[in-house]
């Protein structure tokens, strides 16, 4: 190992920490990172519209106040960043993606979300489903920033925060699965945290 | 680029700190001593690296401050969130090891002593480090080469490097611009660097200049896209950003 | 430097940031390579190219366009280099 330095402690930790709550190779933290792969977009909710595409077509659109129309949920949950850093009891706003997908007729098997700025992830139907993943637009009862992915971002906490797609604007429907952005890049396709899938081969 | 490409590996050194030295109330300036330091071009910087006793691992650039021929010096201002400033600029001290590779950088160099092309230096905030090590190199080596440096900081508090810009030495101007807050009777520039300072201050592109703009990267974003309105060519503008740090 | 086609991005770096990175892999300084975009075909050096740190992997986009030129995943030792969106690389 590297010289230690006297003294260093690096980012604040939370302290007083269930260990079952985080997975391994993972530390708490009290803030909240901001990361990212681009530009942040800025789109005006007047432009704003979520899509269900299927076969290279838009089948379902909603608009932003659509959206907001829709039946949402006050989400607790621990999100967990593969660059290791966890974070316990975040709190969301959001609309289930079983509310958006019921709307949609389809036999896929895998999403691709996508997302303002050309970022993508791909999740199996099976992992947004059943009450696990939400279009998220509040955080700790606020708009949601868009340094944290807002107007909307995708909200899939089970799988490292990667998949939990900032500035979505929609998901593609396909029968055999594709990968994102950084599941080309060498992550994980998966991406359990309780495995510790980060990378791809692991 | 002559002289500046170092071959081979850049490896991770163990730099002991051997001094330190308050510049303001949130920066401060360290000296090190490396073993094999192989010494550095102005506008060059180094990465270091900081090891926990839990394993964690933290990376950051700093410009080098000091002149080549010069001990190696850091001048690093502490950030509000900062997870590796604080630590820096208020527990590092004499004695202390970290993890130093470098020098690192072929772009955002100066090292002339052409006397018949101006150089600007433009700065934001901290962004004025690599130019320090420029200057100082420039009176080193007696260079003739006009240059101007326009800083842009918060307050007069808030100037690195105060005393020692005070005595540029010969053929080296210093204009500051002071953006939040200025001292009783200030006869000097104030608020943010925009067209206006930029026309005045910068030199007129028929002398075909050279300019290096460091700060806040939103600060050299409008600098150089100024300087290129005025009609620097783009190639004779060379930027180095520092991310999203506290605007001057 | 090159035309901005988006707005100033504060978080966002330059390539002057990865030099150590960049040397890393290719055992050379590399900020003065010119690099042509794939996407549009902008060319400049790298120390321009902006650059984005606080990620899974650094990656490194055309200032021009935004197109991703390369990302750089740093997995268990090892850097993992996606040049793909590079169409060309001259280094002095």
């Amino acid at each position: 190992m590297s010289p230690l330095s006297r003294g260093f402690h690096g980012r604040r930790r939370a302290s007083d920490v269930d260990a079952s709550r985080v997975p391994p190779g993972q530390y708490v933290t009290t803030d909240f990172p901001v990361l990212s792969a681009g530009p942040t977009p800025h789109t005006p909710l007047e432009n704003w519209t979520f899509s269900i595409k299927q076969g290279g077509q838009t089948t379902k659109s909603w608009n932003w106040q659509e959206i907001r129309d829709l039946p949402a949920e006050d989400v607790t949950a621990d999100i967990h960043c593969v660059t290791k850093w966890s974070k316990l009891d975040t709190m969301w706003q959001a609309v289930s993606l079983d509310t958006l997908l019921a709307q949609v007729g389809h036999e896929a098997r895998f999403v691709l979300a996508f997302c303002d700025g050309g970022y993508t992830t791909n999740l199996p139907l099976a992992d947004v489903t059943g009450g696990q993943a939400w279009l998220a637009y509040g955080y700790d009862s606020s708009p949601l920033q868009p340094e944290h992915g807002g107007p909307a971002r995708l909200l899939v906490p089970h799988l490292y925060f990667w998949k939990s797609a900032k500035w979505v604007r929609g998901l593609e429907l396909l029968a055999a699965d594709e990968p994102g952005f950084w599941e080309r890049y060498g992550y994980n396709n998966y991406g359990d945290p309780w495995r510790e899938q980060r990378y791809a081969g692991d | 680029m002559a002289g500046t490409a170092v071959r081979g590996r850049l490896t991770w050194q163990v730099a002991t700190v051997t001094a330190v030295r308050p510049e303001t109330t949130s920066v401060r300036t360290i000296e090190f001593d490396i073993p094999d330091w192989a010494g550095h071009q102005a506008g060059q910087h180094v990465d270091i690296r900081l090891t926990a006793d839990d394993g964690y691992v933290a990376e950051r650039s700093y410009s080098i401050a000091s002149a080549p021929g010069e001990p190696l010096q850091l001048t690093v201002e502490r950030l509000e969130d900062g997870e590796v400033s604080p630590y820096l600029t208020e527990e590092l001290r004499p004695g202390d090891e970290i993890e130093i590779r470098g020098p690192i950088g072929g772009y955002f160099i100066w090292d002339s002593d052409d006397a018949r092309t101006p150089v600007l230096l433009v700065a934001g905030g901290s962004g004025v480090v690599p130019f320090r090590s420029m200057l100082r190199h420039r009176a080193r080596i007696g260079s003739a080469a006009p240059v101007r440096l326009l800083y842009s900081a918060r307050s007069l508090p808030d100037v690195i490097y105060r005393t020692e810009l005070d005595m540029p030495g010969d053929g080296a101007e210093i204009v500051y611009t002071l953006t939040r807050q200025q001292p009783p009777g200030w006869a000097g520039h104030s608020g943010r660097v925009d067209a206006a300072l930029l026309t005045e201050v910068a030199w007129p592109e028929d002398r075909q200049p050279l300019a290096f703009v460091c700060g806040p990267t939103a600060f050299v974003e409008i600098v150089a896209g100024e300087l290129v309105s005025l009609g620097y060519p783009p190639d004779h503008v060379k930027t180095e950003r520092y991310g999203g740090v506290g605007a001057p | 430097m090159t035309e901005r086609l988006y707005g100033p991005d504060d978080s966002a770096l330059d390539g002057n940031a990865i030099g150590g990175l960049l040397h890393e892999i290719f055992s050379t300084e590399m900020t003065t390579a010119e690099a042509t975009c794939g996407h549009c075909g902008n060319t400049a050096q790298v120390a321009e190219a902006v650059v984005y740190v606080k990620a899974p992997g650094t990656v490194m986009r055309c200032r021009a366009c935004t197109s991703v030129l390369a990302v750089v995943v740093r997995k268990q030792e090892m850097n993992c280099v996606d040049m793909s969106g590079v169409a060309a690389l001259q280094a002095g």
